[in-house]
């Protein structure tokens, strides 16, 4: 384990920065809850205000806009049950939900529950081959009947393939019905520029520790005119909206690391970009027939400048991450695990890629920190593992055959 | 080396990977997920594929200090295993669905697997012993522990799957083991045993059969075909059965009933007296051979159940050598009672595994 390690991983997880760890340390050595009336507590006050108000410049929000919460998921979920109640319980007849088909599980499985337990109709839209939300499907989800839409959630940019939604024709079609929006923007922050009330968005997800803060901290930014109802109840404390003592040093990690990725977005965004290209261009160079899925680009626009996301035809995806783990080079399959196995990914189903395909996909994702001498050891390990993923697919193949289980989509590759 | 280890997440598969470790190799550790749904396969009761058992496995290579993974098995496991399981009954035979398992998933799909990831053999928990001879040949043996032996379910490995497995706990007794994972403070030192069949949750075999294969009644009758009851379900019967026959006619000298057959087309099962149970003569087929086939007549030791005792046989190979077509027929020296088709026949000499062949018929 002394090898240096390889991480291609920013996605699921980003180291912290040099700033925003001095805040946060800082911070666990004092003392104060930020709802006492008392001079700690007040200091305390102090610290979070500060950070939301911080939080705030960066994202173009006002500070009263912004709830501190746990993270993504529970902003997620605050946000899409939140809006749901609270429409619903002013127009019973607002039950419909439309979503994006690839929105994260934090966004899913909220959905899903809303319709087994509290009546929502959730229409998933489609996606285009490279993963954008078809604008014509919302558009007829919406007209069909605008008055049943309680609310309309599509995430800024997929977490998988890395393409940016078409948010801005999102909003205009809502907002002609008066329909409010979430976004989750846990991806986006930091890597595209993100504007809330320039963006129209209702409400926003984002999360501490995929731009360099700590985990466990993140914040719905929601326009504070929006009625929310709580999903968490108890001391009040964020509005009433979103009960829980303040975590004081997260969220003084979380404002510098918001801080300070907002500020450093163009110039990270164009430097990524690049060296993402270069990881590309290179992986098949020696893997002629990797195909990059999602949207090829050019530009910030299209796709996330981190995310690099291959198919290696007849290789089991969490084979190949095996065997460049074992060098050290640490990726992702890209979708959820359960039990330790990567589920079948939805985002590149619904991106019409077939099975035997998306099983053999790989996410690297760049972040602050990343190198070329991380490109290069990629580069250098991929031809030989992708080698031997196949070999071993080979190898299965060829037992699920001589016992008569081939699936119909394996015939190929 | 490079050692894959098949983690389940019991104690003995946890041991084995730190022994593997401690001889020098290159560990890497897998749990192997069976079934699609991991709660859906025996949750609460003692198995391999529970979401606790996975959790245990990675605890143990964590304590191991070993990478580790979980191989998604399910797919193959199902088509391999569980439907194989499901056919046999479904033709009157009781299949041995861990034989299975060994032959076709941990000795087949995954080994043939890691040796293509440039892994050079995989190691297991089992309990028998192997030994490479000067002349590469592996000879595989019975364990130092005759409670705790697992040559049974081990014999269908192929000299080919032998080369390339690790039984790190074949010198060992069972409370050795267990005492040494105490002391490497893995946590699994204390997990009972796994038993019965691991996709079976509640060890109710009948009622799994019953659900999967459909409700079919038939009649029970006896050698003279005199029907004397009626069954709600061949399927859960085995040769050899005596209880849970529930004969509405009593026998005529009041003696206990035996399962003697069972017909899956007409769906008939035949009961009789003890000693009509009484089997010298097996023919088995698909024969594997632990090293090169035997030619001719073999004296040997036979054994026809998992934990069963030892019998001593005369095996006619009738086989041209070639491994693993062909048929075997073994004369047993003293009968034995309760002979269930579909049952693995496992032949030793002394102590080591010669091979094995799948129980097709047998007679008197």
């Amino acid at each position: 384990m002394n090898s240096p390690v390889t991480y291609l991983d920013h996605a699921a997880t980003t180291p912290m920065i040099p700033e925003a760890l001095a805040a946060m340390t800082e911070h666990l050595r004092t003392l104060g809850n930020p709802s006492s009336l008392h001079t700690s507590g007040r200091e305390a006050r102090r610290v979070v205000e500060e950070a939301r108000e911080t939080i705030a410049q960066a994202l173009g929000s006002r500070p009263s806009d912004v709830v501190f919460t746990a993270g993504g998921t529970e902003s997620d979920n605050l946000a899409l049950k939140g809006m749901y109640w609270s429409r619903r319980a002013g127009d019973p007849g607002r039950r419909r939900i439309l979503a994006s088909a690839i929105e994260h599980h934090a966004v899913l499985d909220p959905l899903h529950w809303l319709t087994t337990e509290a009546g929502a109709e959730v229409e998933y839209v489609p996606v285009d081959g490279l993963g954008r939300l078809q604008v014509d499907a919302l558009r007829d989800g919406i007209e069909r009947d605008p008055e049943s839409v309680a609310l309309v959630s599509v995430m800024w940019a997929n977490n998988e393939v890395g393409t940016v939604q078409p948010l801005a024709e999102v909003v205009r079609l809502a907002q002609a019905h008066g329909i409010p929006v979430h976004t989750d923007a846990v991806q986006a922050v930091g890597q595209l520029p993100v504007d809330f009330a320039a963006s129209g968005v209702d409400a926003l997800t984002v999360s501490a520790h995929k731009l360099g803060g700590p985990a466990g901290v993140g914040a719905l930014v929601v326009r504070r005119e929006l009625a929310l109802t709580p999903v968490l109840h108890g001391g009040g404390q964020e509005r009433d909206v979103r009960s829980g003592t303040l975590n004081t040093p997260a969220i003084a990690g979380m404002a510098a690391a918001v801080e300070l990725a907002v500020k450093r977005q163009p110039e990270f965004a164009a430097e990524t970009a690049a060296l993402r290209d270069s990881l590309v261009a290179r992986v098949r160079e020696v893997v002629p027939d990797a195909v990059l899925n999602g949207d090829p680009g050019p530009g910030i626009e299209h796709r996330l400048p981190g995310n690099a996301h291959l198919t290696f035809p007849g290789c089991d995806g969490d084979l190949l991450l095996m065997l460049l783990d074992a060098q050290r080079i640490e990726c992702s399959t890209g979708s959820a695990c359960s039990a330790g196995v990567p589920e079948v990914s939805h985002v590149l189903l619904a991106m019409g890629i077939s099975e035997s395909h998306v099983r053999g996909s790989l996410r690297f994702s760049l972040g602050h920190g990343s190198s070329k001498g991380d490109v290069d050891r990629l580069v250098e390990a991929i031809g030989p593992a992708v080698e031997r993923a196949r070999a071993a697919g080979v190898a299965d193949r060829r037992g699920r055959a001589a016992r008569g289980a081939v699936r119909d989509d394996e015939g190929g590759s | 080396m490079r050692v894959l280890a098949a983690m389940s997440g019991g104690v003995d598969s946890a041991v084995a990977a730190a022994r593997a470790v401690d001889a020098g190799h290159d560990v890497t550790g897998v749990h192997l997920a069976l079934s699609k749904n991991a709660q859906s396969y025996r949750s609460g009761a003692r198995g391999c594929c529970t979401l606790e058992d996975s959790r245990d496995a990675r605890r143990a290579a964590d304590v191991i200090g070993i990478p580790f993974y979980v191989w998604d098995m399910a797919e193959r496991f199902h088509a391999d295993v569980v439907e194989d399981f499901l056919a046999e009954y479904a033709s009157g035979r009781t299949p041995n669905p861990c034989v299975r398992c060994n032959e076709r998933i941990k000795f087949e799909a995954v080994l043939d697997r890691a040796l293509a990831l440039g892994f050079d053999a995989v190691a297991t928990g089992h309990y028998a012993r192997l030994r490479r001879g000067d002349d590469g040949v592996v000879e595989m043996h019975r364990s130092a522990d005759p409670g705790k032996d697992q040559s049974y379910v081990l014999g269908v490995l192929t000299q080919d799957q032998l080369a390339h497995s690790m039984f790190p706990l074949g010198d060992s007794r069972k409370d050795a083991v267990r005492a040494e994972a105490e002391s490497r403070g893995l946590a699994v030192a204390g997990k009972p045993d796994s038993h019965d069949i691991c996709f079976i949750a509640n060890g109710d075999t009948a009622g799994f059969l019953r659900d999967r294969l459909g409700e079919a009644g038939g009649p029970i009758v006896d050698q003279a075909g005199s029907v004397v009851g009626e069954h709600e379900g061949a399927f859960g019967f085995t040769v050899g059965q005596r209880k849970g026959l529930r004969l509405g006619t009593p026998s005529p000298d009041g003696r206990p009933r035996y399962v003697l057959d069972i017909e899956p087309v007409s769906r008939t099962v035949t009961v009789g007296p003890r000693e009509a149970l009484s089997v010298r003569r097996m023919e088995g087929v698909q024969p594997r051979w632990c090293g090169p086939a035997p030619r001719g007549v073999l004296d040997c030791t036979v054994q026809i159940r998992a934990h069963g005792e030892e019998m001593p046989a005369s095996v006619f190979v009738a086989d041209d050598g070639a491994g693993t077509e062909g048929r075997v027929v073994v004369e047993l020296r003293d009968p034995a009672l309760g002979v269930a088709p579909g049952q693995a026949v496992v032949m030793y000499d002394g102590t080591r595994v010669v091979g094995s062949a799948t129980i097709e018929t047998t007679g008197p």
